[in-house]
């Protein structure tokens, strides 16, 4: 027979069994902030590549059609997402070593598979979208298949990612019935809601 | 407060076994190697342990090979999982007791 205290022991050990095997806890505040901003840094080139000198709250109605300026704006992309990946990267892995913990394990494992299987659905659909021509719905269709990319993956990740998906699919939504302003909401999206939830993780589990 | 301690489970008391049971009461099923990396255990430790769980038919094994490695992996039964809820309850019956 043990002391109560160490019953209480136990009973901590199974909460923190449970969440380290079931939670990718690794993954920083910080780096959703710095991802939202090189988004932002990513849409404001972008802007001056195509839109300048019109405002950007203008409804843009015309696609663009030369492959100087897609291949460069392709570019863009590629750039923002490999910034994030390598930060998000860099910054779980140092996480993970404060608290002793293995970054790639079972946990991100299942993790990956389970964001993989919307966003690569999501991606193939917006090839097909703009290769069909409908470059209006493209930019909507990222931000729902990422938002449910998110509450996907959020069984694995703190709580919060769920609510943060669901903002990304409503956003996209109100973003389909506005086309032509791809490129604010694309800010909105994964700009200002990366900074703002990035800084609220920040806040409550990294300091 | 006797017949909460005598609802312990015995098998359980032991703070490994109890951990091991949280991870796979928690996830569908766990593999070898990864449950000793999350407990920070040996081989022979952990192998220790998942023989005694195992002798109780609280969890079920499943031995495989992945990529010519041995790969076992493990699953609650409803039985490991049923004792897993009662020992929870009796240990937060414990607790709340106590304070």
């Amino acid at each position: 027979m043990k002391e109560i205290p160490e019953y209480e022991k136990d009973l901590a050990s199974i909460r923190n069994m449970m969440e380290r095997s079931v939670k990718f806890i690794s993954l920083s505040g910080m780096s959703g902030v710095l991802s939202g901003i090189y988004a932002i840094l990513g849409a404001i080139a972008a802007y001056f590549m195509v839109h300048y000198p019109i405002s950007p709250f203008n409804q843009r109605v015309y696609s663009i059609n030369d492959a100087e300026t897609l291949s460069q704006l392709t570019l863009i992309a590629i750039v923002v997402l490999t910034a994030s990946l390598v930060t998000g990267f860099l910054f779980s892995s140092r996480k993970a070593r404060k608290y002793n913990e293995k970054l790639w394990n079972a946990t991100t494992k299942k993790l990956l598979i389970n964001l993989c299987i919307p966003l690569f659905t999501g991606g193939f659909f917006i090839l097909i979208l703009l290769y069909t021509g409908h470059f209006g719905v493209a930019a909507p269709a990222s931000l729902i298949f990422y938002g449910l990319a998110l509450i996907q993956g959020s069984a694995n990740m703190y709580d919060e990612v769920r609510y943060l998906g669901f903002c990304e699919i409503v956003l996209g939504l109100v973003s389909a019935l506005f086309p032509g302003y791809g490129l604010i909401f694309w800010v909105m999206g994964f700009g200002i809601l990366h900074v703002v939830y990035g800084t609220i993780m920040h806040n409550k589990y990294d300091r | 407060m006797k017949n909460i301690f005598e609802s312990l489970d015995k098998i359980l008391e032991n703070r490994a076994r109890l951990q091991i049971m949280s991870v796979l009461v928690s996830n569908d099923s766990y593999d070898f190697n990864s449950l000793k990396e999350l407990l920070n255990s040996t081989d022979g430790h952990l192998a220790s342990h998942m023989k005694a769980l195992e002798k109780e038919k609280y969890i079920s094994i499943n031995k495989s090979f992945v990529e010519r490695k041995p790969n076992t992996k493990y699953k609650a039964t409803a039985k490991g999982i049923a004792a897993f809820k009662k020992h929870l309850d009796a240990l937060e019956a414990l607790v709340k007791q106590q304070k």
